[in-house]
């Protein structure tokens, strides 16, 4: 089981749970705002993008490189950018926060 | 919200999969306080259908469908789901809608997301051939699965070279069968892309495993025993144990055209997709919608718009003023490559490939019209793909020397006019 935190672009902070699947989905079920997941976790829409607290990168880990590629000429795109789609949810994330990108 | 209250009015959708389903999410977001009643003939939960052909049917074992939104989000929007029911009629004026069980359900604002069905060409025998299916709803993956899993030799052939015939090729293969692709025309993918890309997926295939063949025009199925023989009109033949239909779909426009709705190839929408019945919105795959970017109505069969054209739709429901203007976005998955395509080629009179350096598996297509940059196609790029999808949408002049130029990295100034 892990707690996730999502911040929207409205600052409004809310902490789920989960403990299977990948964090898109996780923020889709819990209606998250601006994590569409229009692709549905494929890696080709980046619609679910997030920006990882810094302090939370090294659990989170970098974005592989499918995913990289995607991220690097986003113009929302910031140091500790992931696509949620591309995250497992496991207990390695337990206490993250995500900022939404959109 | 708006000017009045809506808590006491109905908003009926027809058609549950994602222009519908995102549409009534949205409007709960955007204030919609009445009741948000979905129809859709199809008896599953709303479901993620671009996997259907890709991921989906390569699996062992489906148990479980790729859900738009848990089930339990529907109950906690108040959005009441009512699947497995058939609309037959849109009587505009006394805002009813008539279900084939002959109940009658009022609306305030109707939205048709009805979308399209396989386009079945008249070929002679089709009717009565074995193992013959369509590729775009879940029942189509159980059938063709099931025909698969009773087969031994395992021989498919499919009919038409686009992205589902394409798509259902590579995920047939992987999971053991034997496949011919026929294609009418002397390319695959030829109404969608340029040659370039079509040598690529021709290629691809052939590397696979799949047998891709062009100029083959189907002319008739002779059926004997269980087993097909597709026959060409170059007296070539192929056995088929299974045959997958994948040459275009129909648009669903009979519910709006009965009920005297404008249409001209497809529901003919505003730019808040609105209908001409003022009470009457269209989104998705069934609508012929103008674009802002490329000056002209068109129609596009993508999740992209039908997402987009939803929450538009939603905001205009909701009383706010709306332009829907998107450059289309697409994707496919064959085999190891994806495929990621932005903006609409139509109209192109200059082809850019890059194919880059390190990997040949590793390329872009870039379509322009003159100057104008129109269309990036990716493959396994995904910095062609997005920074593609920025120049067009900024009318980006690019320098088409630096542009082929390899040696020169994909980054948003490196194809910068001097």
């Amino acid at each position: 089981m892990a707690k996730i935190t999502f911040i929207t672009r409205d600052n409004e902070s809310i902490t789920v749970e989960g403990n299977s699947g990948n964090v898109m989905e996780l923020a889709v079920q819990n209606k998250i705002k601006g994590i569409d997941g229009n692709c549905g976790g494929v890696c080709s829409c980046a619609t679910c993008h997030v920006h990882v607290e810094p302090s939370d990168w090294a659990k989170t880990g970098a974005p592989n490189a499918m995913e990289s590629d995607m991220l690097e000429f986003d113009e929302k795109v910031s140091d500790h950018s992931r696509l949620s789609c591309q995250m497992k949810v496991t207990e390695d994330l337990d206490g993250v926060v995500l900022k939404v990108a959109n | 919200m708006s000017e009045n209250t809506t808590s006491n009015k109905i908003c009926v959708v027809i058609g549950a999969s994602h222009a519908g389903v995102n549409v009534a999410f949205s409007l709960r977001r955007e204030g919609w306080e009445g009741e948000i009643i979905l129809y859709d003939s199809d008896p599953e939960m709303p479901y993620h259908r671009p996997p259907l052909s890709k991921a989906y049917l390569s699996a062992e074992n489906n148990s479980e469908l790729d859900l738009l939104f848990p089930e339990q989000n529907y109950a906690s929007e108040n959005i009441t789901l009512k699947l497995g029911e058939t609309v037959s009629e849109i009587n505009n004026e006394e805002k009813t809608i008539t279900l084939s069980s002959g109940e009658i359900q009022l609306y305030d604002k109707l939205v048709l997301a009805t979308g399209a069905r396989p386009f079945i060409p008249p070929i002679n025998g089709i009717k009565t051939a074995s193992n013959l299916f369509p590729m775009r709803t879940f029942a189509d993956t159980v059938s063709i699965q099931k025909a698969i899993k009773n087969s031994v030799e395992k021989r498919v052939v499919i009919i038409g070279g686009g992205y589902i015939g394409l798509e259902t090729a590579a995920s047939l293969k992987k999971i053991g069968a034997k496949v011919v692709v026929l294609e009418r025309e002397e390319r695959v993918l030829e109404r969608v892309t340029a040659p370039e890309m079509s040598t690529f997926f021709s290629k691809l295939h052939q590397e696979n495993g799949v047998e891709v063949l062009p100029n083959k025009n189907v002319v008739s199925i002779k059926t004997s025993e269980g087993i097909n023989e597709v026959v060409c009109d170059d007296n070539t033949s192929y056995k088929a144990d299974l045959i997958v239909v994948g040459v275009g779909i129909k648009v669903n426009i009979d519910l709006a055209e009965k009920a005297g709705v404008e249409i001209e190839n497809g529901i003919k929408v505003d730019s808040s997709a609105k209908t001409s019945d003022a009470n009457i919105y269209a989104i998705g795959d069934c609508t012929y919608h103008f674009n802002p970017h490329y000056n002209r109505f068109i129609r596009l069969e993508s999740v992209q718009n039908a997402v987009d054209q939803a929450k538009v739709a939603a905001l205009a429901i909701c009383g706010n003023q709306v332009e829907y203007n998107a450059i289309p976005w697409f994707w496919s998955d064959q085999y190891d490559v994806k495929l990621q395509m932005v903006g609409l080629s139509k109209g192109y009179n200059e082809v850019i490939q890059r194919i880059e350096l390190d990997n040949d598996k590793c390329q872009s297509v870039w379509y322009f019209k003159d100057n104008e940059l129109l269309a990036v196609d990716a493959v396994n790029n995904g910095k062609a793909y997005v920074l593609g999808g920025r120049f067009i949408k900024g009318k980006q002049e690019i320098d088409k020397l630096k542009l082929k130029d390899v040696s020169i990295p994909i980054k948003p100034t490196s194809f910068l006019k001097d």
